[in-house]
């Protein structure tokens, strides 16, 4: 049986801060942080949006783009770092938006920043094992810096939504392949607001580590290289190791292009690459074949690879499109932003 | 059915009463009405009284029994009491059911009070308590507030009819202008245009001079049958019409949003009941929670067409000496609004213009007069005609 | 608003979910257990509005609502859904962009909360078409 993607759909809040803006309040110097991290902007939610409502609005445009009957759903999987509240599920919510029936099984995830992949991997293994007819996993994240960290500058709010089946695919996922660790590269205690990491130590043994080890993992299980593949996608928290970890695992800078979101949206976490494969589909061709590798802190990689088929042309203009988020948006500055992150109590 | 007759009227002043409780409020005007009228405890039949949210303000329900036992009519003489709701038309409605138990010939003499203390809670309790007055479920989840409902009323008027910000101060500076006359008054002092247009903007186009305050204040009158009114006093206000309409609790619900449609039909029952016609009456209180609401009443009794109502304020002919001086009192802007007692010193104030008594805002000649109260954005009207003859 | 309140009204809010009544053909929303024009007449089913309308008239509130002090200053608009009924909602774009006649479509927003640690009250605002 084939397992794929029926349809996906994205959403991201209007609202961006300049990384100037945020560098200008802690004395930092823009440029250099520009040009290290390769992010200009970052995406910022509006004061009544959170990981909810990007879930939301990202699954009905998953939805009404493959013009899908909700009812069918049999599992709605929500990854975030972000859920509203610690106990009581997204992912009811979401099914109650989308106008799911209530005969479907539902669950929170959070991986850091590949909860979302993961979500699409438990919905593969419940439509491949044939417990259900179609799932929805959705990465949706309002994603928290604390004032002053190097986090603050990337931080955003994004998500994505994969309706994954077996019939009338867009794409067929051919495989995927996970490396998973106890890596403490990055973390959230229980009722802090901002989560903590390990600076440097985040980059080789966390996300490059893994990242690598999914990717080969996938490729010689599959026996594929990386010219065989017309788009990848790697997890985004900056534009500088998306960019090196595909130039070290053998992917040019033309593949990963089109799916390299961050500069504009800043790291989305839960939603990052699976954004940054929405922004592929909206652009790829029957036949085209994708590489993703999603990365969570704490830490593990998931890898899928992915091939479009003809009906990707029936459903492309059926919702908004990654670019279309991206355009038109409103900027602020830093004291409005505080006010939409909840950095300012009444 | 029976003609009845105001015989007499009592009200205390309105404003921010920080050394009155609730129920110091409702005596003081409870007395004043009564010693007035010269009636003794035993002649009362029965009380209404109009209030709107004694729960959420003072924490106090069952107010038709507190009024009697502080006002001595409970403990021996156990005269029946009742309070009535609709929202800021509470008053009114307060009224018109003491004149309906008089005029069914069941009762003889009622007191018909309104009392609000809306000062023992924050403004925002308030004002969420006066919030409950539209659709709770439809309009207040969405973050409706009062000025905003009156807010998107103006908002289409102008855009409809050309209505300016300017215009609706008018109504608000000429409020204030007849509120410095009268002795009651929350606010006594002179406003220009200027200062609502520099005001604070509240909901867009309506500024804080374009809406009423927040208030403290009782009043009270007692109705009795036309047949004994003499007795008692030697100007009797006879009740030519007391009439009440619904309309929809929600405003997005209106067939025009610009008109208060139980206005209208609150309107044209007392026209009719009373045998008359918008020129028959010489003042009229409407219910100016805000200034749109002012210039739609005037349009929607029939006094200007719609539409007019701003150039019209805007010309002086709701002044006092204009063609129909409109809220002489000084409206609920400047006069002040508790919001249960705001239909009951509407007919104090008629009273007073009808007796002569009304002083430096009294209107020469007057011998008809009208009021009109209104809850929330339209969902009940009350409307009374008062005439010096029966 | 008490958790049942809110929980009980859940597909109107979040799924603009009327009624129609067959009778006369109809549609309101909010829902309505009677027609008001056919009353006992009247027969009603549930009825999904497409969530698309536009802006009859709009205010900006600056003095917000108990619970909204954070979001002002924002745009409140009586908007006809092309169903034919009114509703009040939330329009969610610049002040400078709201005008009346404007195409509005409906949105899945935070309305509000009950308090930091209560309820969030999820449902429907609007936004330019």
């Amino acid at each position: 049986m084939k397992v794929g993607i029926v349809s996906y759909g994205a959403y991201v809040p209007r609202y961006r801060i300049k990384i100037e803006e945020i560098a200008k309040v802690w004395g930092d110097d823009a440029l250099s942080i520009i040009g290290g991290l390769k992010v200009k902007e970052k995406s910022v939610p509006g004061l009544d949006e959170d990981a909810i409502t990007i879930a939301v609005e990202a699954a009905r445009s998953a939805v009404n783009r493959g013009n899908v009957d909700a009812s069918r759903l049999g599992a709605i999987y929500c990854g975030s770092e972000s859920h509203p509240y610690a106990v009581k599920p997204t992912s009811t919510i979401v099914a109650a938006a989308v106008g799911a029936e209530p005969n479907l099984t539902a669950a929170d995830f959070e991986f850091a920043c590949k909860a979302g992949t993961a979500a699409i991997q438990t919905c593969m293994g419940l439509v491949g094992a044939g417990m259900i007819d179609i799932g929805l996993a959705i990465g949706a994240d309002v994603s928290q810096g604390a004032p002053g960290d190097a986090l603050e500058y990337t931080a955003a709010a994004g998500g994505a939504a994969y309706i994954i089946g077996s019939s009338d695919l867009a794409a067929v996922i051919e495989d995927t392949y996970s490396f998973t660790t106890d890596t403490p590269d990055f973390w959230r205690r229980e009722g802090m607001p901002y989560p903590e990491h390990g600076g440097r130590f985040t980059g080789e043994p966390g996300y490059f580590k893994h990242v690598t080890s999914a990717a080969t993992g996938l490729m010689d299980k599959l026996g594929t290289k990386p010219s065989d593949y017309d788009y990848a996608v790697f997890h985004q928290p900056n534009g500088k190791f998306p960019q090196n970890v595909s130039r070290k695992l053998g992917f040019t800078p033309e593949q990963i292009k089109t799916g390299l979101v961050v500069s504009r949206l800043g790291n989305t976490y839960s939603g990052s690459c699976m954004i940054g494969l929405a922004a592929i589909l909206d652009r790829a061709v029957e036949g085209d074949r994708i590489f993703m590798t999603a990365f969570g802190s704490g830490a593990g990689s998931d890898a899928f690879s992915i091939t479009v088929t003809d009906r990707i042309d029936e459903i492309r203009d059926m919702a908004p499109k990654v670019e279309e988020l991206l355009n038109n948006p409103i900027y602020m500055n830093y004291a409005t932003y505080a006010k939409h992150k909840g950095k300012i109590k009444v | 059915m029976r003609d009845v007759a105001i015989i007499g009227i009592g009200c205390t002043k309105f404003g921010e009463l920080w050394d009155c409780s609730f129920r110091d409020l409702f005596v003081e005007a409870g007395v004043s009405a009564i010693e007035d009228a010269g009636i003794q405890g035993e002649e009362i039949d029965s009380m209404y009284v109009g209030n709107m949210s004694g729960g959420r303000f003072v924490e106090q329900e069952h107010i038709g029994s507190l009024i009697a036992d502080y006002a001595g009519l409970a403990s021996n003489l156990h005269v029946p009491a009742t309070r009535v709701e609709a929202a800021c038309a509470s008053g009114g409605l307060a009224l018109r059911q003491a004149i309906l138990s008089v005029a069914s010939g069941h009762d003889n003499i009622v007191v018909a009070a309104g009392a609000e203390k809306m000062t023992d809670v924050g403004m925002d309790t308030a004002t969420d308590a006066l919030a409950a007055a539209a659709d709770r479920e439809w309009e207040g989840i969405m973050g409706a507030t009062f000025p905003g409902l009156y807010a998107m009323i103006a908002r289409l008027h102008m855009h409809t009819y050309g209505t300016t910000s300017e215009q609706l101060a008018a109504a608000s500076v000429k409020n204030h202008h007849n509120g410095t006359m009268n002795p009651i008054a929350q606010f006594r002092n002179e406003i220009t245009i200027d200062t609502v247009l520099n005001s604070n903007m509240v909901a867009d186009p309506l500024h804080m001079f374009d809406c009423s305050p927040i208030s403290d204040g009782a009043s009270a009158v007692v109705v009795a049958a036309a047949d004994i009114a003499k007795k008692y006093t030697d100007t009797p206000v006879y009740v030519k019409a007391a009439t009440q309409a619904s309309g929809t609790i929600s405003l997005h619900d209106r067939a025009d949003i610009t008109t208060l449609d139980a206005s209208v039909a609150a309107g044209q029952r007392a026209y009719k009941m009373a045998g008359m016609t918008p020129d028959d009456i010489d003042m009229v209180e409407v219910h100016d929670c805000f200034t749109i609401a002012e210039i739609c009443a005037i349009e929607d009794l029939g006094f200007f067409k719609k539409g007019d109502g701003g150039r019209a304020t805007e010309a002086g002919e709701t002044a006092i000496g204009g063609r129909i001086p409109v809220n002489t009192s000084g409206g609920l802007k400047a006069c002040g609004h508790p919001v249960g007692a705001t239909g009951i010193k509407q007919a104090v104030e008629i009273s007073q213009q009808l007796r002569g008594t009304a002083g430096k805002r009294q209107v020469d000649g007057a011998e008809v007069g009208m009021t009109h109260n209104v809850g929330g954005s339209g969902g009940t009207a009350v409307v009374h005609i008062f005439s010096r003859d029966r | 608003m008490t958790v049942a309140r809110f929980w009980r009204k859940i597909p109107h809010r979040y799924n603009l979910i009327g009624t129609h009544c067959t009778t006369c053909n109809e549609y309101y929303f909010p829902p309505r257990t009677m027609c008001p024009t056919c009353r006992r007449d009247g027969k009603m089913e549930p009825h999904k509005f497409q969530g698309k309308g536009e802006v009859v008239t709009y205010t900006v509130i600056h003095t917000a609502a108990k619970g909204y002090e954070m979001q002002a200053p924002y745009n409140l608009a009586i908007i006809k859904l092309d169903e034919g009924p009114s509703l009040t909602g939330q329009v969610v774009c610049g002040q400078e962009e709201m005008d009346i006649g404007m195409r509005v479509r409906s949105v899945f927003r935070k309305l509000g909360e009950e308090s930091e640690k209560g309820m969030i009250y999820y449902g429907t605002k609007f936004v330019p078409e």
